[in-house]
């Protein structure tokens, strides 16, 4: 099971460039809005030409610009999950998951096979509604069941989670999870949330601006996301220019400091990250006087928003994440702030 | 009575709502992903007999089919000439009412979700499989709307008719050419009786039209 993507695209001012090789299990795709990251979805589906490269599935060549090979959607066997799930309104459930079985088969067959399908995913009972009587995770079933059911050799989901809502969300990503770990193929997930990255995915891709600048297992990309683009999307809060200052030491300009790391530095540092939550009073390192400037409370956390003592006015406020647990105020009158060395992020691009 | 009339009316608007209801729809299909600048100006050509005079149409058509240009020509040589005979009507009626098929079927293609075309060619569905189970259904209270009023423009066609078929009793007459030869000649009792008829046609199509706007609900 493998893919390779290699594909560019100009439209406008922008160009997407991506080089991806997705190796076994479910890779999730990572971008803000305008990354690119549906483009590239597309793009593999056959359903979005781009200007030039290569598309290769399970060594299958499914599009390459330079021996003029344009596979149409329909040789390719890539299920697709579109955002809205783009079922079709005027076929019943049935007739839409029917219509993505294999060709070939009598109606008869392909109905039964419909069937299991709408067993399979607890359809049961809705056999002959019409889309727009099915609730939000009904659509999302239907329309698994219908990229399913053809045996495509992957799946690919373009953000699967947006026309829900938060609660309905949080039920049916295990319930996705379970059914990527027990279908043993190959999936490609396009999102804009870390979380729904982080739950569903092995691998992580991210995005940036038409470019692929971050590649590796997710907690990798979580535990050391190297770019800065890649830092930020993963939910890191504070990024900000830093210079190597020596083998472990950089020096962070904005904030008038000097941090110690764990990793060494390298000499084309652009930067460095600290998560919001890995600041604490407790630790003796990398520690040094902060003035709290802003609070917001959360639900479970407070956010505390500081600077340091020799921070040039320009830079914004730094994010402390200070996790609630049973503690109930909001320790305002901190003066001191430390970071593990580890928990510097080293970010080169 | 001599029902001619409505019988070759019914004929003619029936004949030329077929032939308008493929070459509208297609048309409307072919136009939509055409370039910028090249859609413009089909789309004037595609909408004129819409604004020009029936007459100024009929004229064309006569250019186009009479006797003694070379398709007029060629049609008498394989017997089917159009000058003077009822088909001749059914050219008319098709060309005046063609606009309005293709400009709602264009409106209705353009209202049309793409992404329902992509996820079906994902599924290996064929693309006239996806133009004829899929998006034309899903687009057909509009593609109907057109129907209905490409239906009642031929129906109630009467300059280029006129002008390409004339009226001769028992061979091109039609309603409106009907009414029109009966007033000349003082039968104003006999152009009544055909003048409810039309009326009462006309607004049977109406009610039909509005029938198909009522159920037009949001389609997903």
């Amino acid at each position: 099971m493998s893919l390779e993507v290699q594909i560019r695209r100009k439209l406008g001012s922008f160009e997407l460039a991506i080089d991806l090789e997705h190796q076994e299990g479910s890779t999730a795709i990572l971008g803000a809005s305008g990354s690119g990251k549906s483009v590239t979805l597309q793009a593999i589906a056959g359903v979005l030409r781009p200007d030039a490269g290569r598309i290769v599935l399970n060594g299958r060549v499914l599009f390459d610009s330079s021996r003029h090979i344009d596979l149409p959607p329909q040789q390719r066997h890539v299920g697709f999950l579109f955002q809205n799930y783009a079922l079709f309104p005027n076929m019943t459930v049935l007739d839409n998951v029917a219509c993505g079985a294999p060709r070939g088969l009598t109606r008869r067959q392909r109905l039964a096979l419909a069937a299991d399908w709408i067993r399979t995913m607890q359809l049961d009972g809705f056999e002959s509604r019409y889309p727009r009587h099915l609730s939000g995770g009904q659509q999302q079933r239907t329309a698994l069941a219908r990229a399913l059911i053809g045996q495509p050799e992957i799946l690919m989901l373009d953000e699967p989670f947006s026309a829900l809502d938060a609660q309905l969300r949080e039920q049916l990503i295990p319930e996705l999870r379970k059914l990527l770990d027990t279908w043993e193929k190959d999936a490609l997930l396009v999102t804009h949330s870390r979380d729904e990255a982080y739950e569903l995915c092995s691998t992580m891709a991210v995005l940036d601006n038409g470019r692929l600048v971050r590649y590796g297992p997710v907690q990798e990309v979580f535990d050391n996301p190297q770019t800065m683009a890649a830092a930020a999307l993963t939910g890191c809060k504070n990024v900000t220019p830093a210079c190597k200052a020596g083998p472990h030491t950089v020096f962070v300009p904005d904030w008038g400091i000097h941090l110690e790391t764990a990793r060494a530095v390298e000499d084309h540092l652009k930067g460095v990250g600290i998560r919001a939550h890995y600041f604490s009073p407790g630790i003796a390192v990398n520690a040094f006087p902060v003035e709290i400037v802003e609070e917001v409370e959360e639900p479970f956390a407070w956010i505390l928003k500081f600077r340091y003592a020799g921070q040039s006015p320009e830079s914004p406020a730094i994010w402390w994440r200070l996790s609630k647990d049973r503690q109930r105020t909001s320790r305002r009158d901190t003066a001191v702030l430390g970071v593990e060395p580890h928990d510097v992020l080293l970010l080169y691009t | 009575m001599d029902w001619y009339p409505l019988l070759n009316s019914l004929r003619i608007a029936g004949l030329a709502s077929v032939i308008v209801f493929f070459a509208g729809i297609l048309t409307a299909y072919y136009v939509i992903r055409l370039p910028r600048l090249i859609k413009g100006i089909l789309d004037v050509i595609l909408t004129l007999p819409l604004v020009l005079p029936p007459t100024v149409v009929g004229w064309l058509l006569l250019l186009a089919v009479g006797a003694n240009h070379p398709l007029g020509a060629f049609l008498s040589e394989i017997g089917m000439p159009l000058v003077m005979r009822w088909q001749g009507g059914v050219l008319a009626a098709a060309v005046v009412a063609f606009p309005l098929m293709y400009r709602t079927a264009r409106g209705a293609f353009a209202s049309f979700d793409e992404t329902l075309a992509q996820s079906a060619r994902t599924l290996g569905l064929s693309n006239t499989y996806i133009f004829w189970r899929i998006r034309l259904p899903v687009c057909r209270q509009g593609i109907l709307a057109g129907m209905v009023l490409a239906f009642a423009r031929a129906l109630g066609e009467y300059g280029a008719t006129s002008m390409l078929i004339g009226y001769t009793p028992g061979r091109t007459a039609t309603i409106s050419t009907t009414v029109y030869q009966l007033w000349r000649t003082n039968q104003d009792g006999a152009a009544m009786t055909w003048v409810f008829i039309n009326i009462a046609i006309s607004a049977a199509v109406l009610v039909t039209l509005n029938l198909l706007e009522k159920r037009r609900s949001p389609v997903r």
